[in-house]
């Protein structure tokens, strides 16, 4: 597939003469809303089928196993592993460039479901693939929204 | 056509307004009504069609909509004939099935009426929601994490891979009008480039460009009387496992591993059969892939059969004998067709100064979003 510009004509105002060009704005749903209001509690919340008890993210109105509507939220405990990951240099939006090199990374974590995210806190040499890592909430000033992002777990 | 039933059926009462639903949702509450009326369950459907998606999901909406779901079908598609979509989706759902390219396919048409809602922006669906907040968006960070997962679980080097890009330039020496004819490079050139996204350098990243390709179809009857030898399809795989790579179910096998297994099936053929590949290669990792999937070295050992691989016309196997996107350009989606018009040419023995010497069977292979949308294709010169 070609590398589609998909963020490059989101909410891209703010181009020309201004110098700071701003970051694609956040885009939720009603249903999704409590994910968002709990990642600014510092909570990452995962959905829990009543029926079956497969745990899923992103949120759904079904259950991607058993098509169940009964998925309550749950708070994933915050830790997890590196599935994959790059260290961004020519990044998909001009409004990030100002931050290269950064990681981003599909972190496992430990309840099942994976999630994109940023690696903080640490070099981009230091991330590999497997890498334990735990949650770091970090508010966002200009999306005005925490995000989940992780760091290299503690190493004692 | 005949054969074909309809065992499931459900319509959500219509409603004025849907405030805060969006159509994602409105789409798995159908479908799933309808599974249920059937006494089906979702492990049951294994094709998807879908109507488009605008304004939520403006490309890869089938992909968006199994992901969604949770399906992983081996056959996907779009019906765009308004009104008549749902009709029309029936005969297209009997042609599959009777094609043996699905067993249930589950027709499904719905959208959100929230007048209070304004889009604001033409991508509302989940990666724009959930990946772009972390400076996440394009294909490239895909491609360069599935290379990233491939070189960790495996071993593969930045070296192997540069292999893909370098011996399918040395084809492209032949084909005048690819983007990079007269251009060859090394491996030292591939790993010298900027890295774009880490392990991905840019001489392993497609090249962007404008341009078409079409191929015209029809009966092997109505074939015999005209301007070509007919080029025959024996045989053909689909599946659609997710559109945003935290979604999908593995990394290092791509969906093209039960597709091509299928239309290998399907021709009665095997991987040795093959004479030539015409395989996509939007990157150097999926050309890698590939051959594992395709099942010519076992699975992670693609890096060590790259190094020693003969890509050329004069090879045993030769592999994309036009040099592959990687040197040919990419005219936006046509630049998957452009495999299956190279292997019909070299079919027809019509490939000018690149022919292979008489080749009779073609592996061809298209690829779609984050390894996510995959179509493998058998074809021969002749019909057996
Ligand atoms: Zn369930």
């Amino acid at each position: 597939m070609k590398d589609e510009p998909q963020a490059m004509t989101a909410n891209a105002s703010g181009a020309g003469t201004t110098p700071a060009i701003r970051r694609p704005g956040l885009v939720t749903t009603p249903l999704s809303q409590p994910f968002w209001d709990l990642a600014n509690d510092g909570k990452f919340a995962i959905q829990n089928c009543v029926d079956c008890g497969h745990r899923q993210h992103y949120p759904r109105n079904i259950c991607i196993n058993c098509w169940s509507e009964k998925l309550t939220w749950m708070a994933a405990g915050g830790t997890g592993t590196v599935w994959t990951f790059t260290v961004v240099e020519k990044p998909g939006h001009p409004a990030w460039a100002p931050e290269t090199p950064y990681v981003i990374a599909l972190v496992e974590l430990d309840e099942g479901p994976r999630a994109m995210t940023r690696i903080v806190d640490c070099s981009p040499a230091e991330v590999a693939v497997g890498m334990a890592v735990t949650l770091q909430p970090t508010w966002d000033e200009q999306l005005e929204q925490t995000l989940l992002n992780f760091a290299p777990a503690a190493s004692e | 056509m005949k054969g074909a039933t309809i065992v499931g059926a459900h319509e959500l009462p219509p409603q004025r307004t849907t405030p805060g639903v969006t159509s994602l949702e409105m789409i798995a509450r159908a479908g799933r009504a309808a599974v249920l009326d059937a006494g089906l369950t979702p492990k049951d459907i294994d094709g998807l069609m879908i109507g488009p998606q605008v304004g939520e999901t403006p490309q890869h909406a089938p992909a968006a909509l199994s992901e969604y779901l949770g399906l992983q079908p081996r056959f996907a598609d779009i019906v765009d004939l308004g009104g008549a979509s749902g009709p029309g989706m029936v005969w297209r759902a009997a042609a599959a099935i009777a094609a043996g390219m699905a067993d249930t396919v589950l027709c499904v048409l719905g959208n959100a009426r929230d007048t209070e809602r304004v889009p604001r922006s033409p991508n509302r669906n989940p990666i724009r929601e959930f990946d772009v907040p972390y400076g996440a968006s394009g294909a490239n960070q895909a491609y360069a994490m599935v290379a990233q997962a491939h070189m960790a679980e495996f071993g593969t080097t930045a070296e192997q891979l540069a292999q893909v890009p370098v011996k399918q330039r040395q084809n492209a020496m032949l084909n005048p009008n690819a983007v990079f004819h007269g251009k060859e490079i090394t491996v030292d050139d591939v790993l010298s480039s900027p890295v774009v996204m880490s392990p991905l350098h840019l001489l392993e990243v497609v090249m962007p460009c404008g341009g078409g390709a079409a191929v015209v179809v029809t009966s092997a009857d109505r074939a015999t009387d005209l301007r070509h030898d007919p080029v025959h399809l024996l045989g053909a795989g689909e599946m659609v496992t997710h559109r945003a790579l935290s979604q999908a179910p593995r990394l290092t096998t791509s969906p093209l591993a039960p597709a091509i297994d299928q239309a290998y099936r399907m021709a009665n053929v095997r991987a040795g059969d093959l004479d030539f590949l015409s395989i996509y290669d939007c990157y150097s990792i999926v050309v890698a892939e590939t051959v594992e999937d395709a099942g010519f070295c076992p699975k992670g050992e693609a890096g060590a059969w790259l190094d020693e691989a003969d890509f050329s016309i004069t090879s045993q196997l030769p592999i994309n004998p036009h040099g592959g996107q990687l040197s040919t350009g990419q005219s936006d989606l046509a630049g998957g067709m452009g495999h299956l018009v190279e292997a019909v040419l070299q079919l027809r023995g019509d490939a000018d100064g690149r022919q292979i010497d008489d080749p009779e069977l073609a592996l061809v292979t298209g690829n779609g979003a984050t390894l996510s949308e995959e179509v493998a294709l058998v074809l021969g010169s002749s019909r057996a």
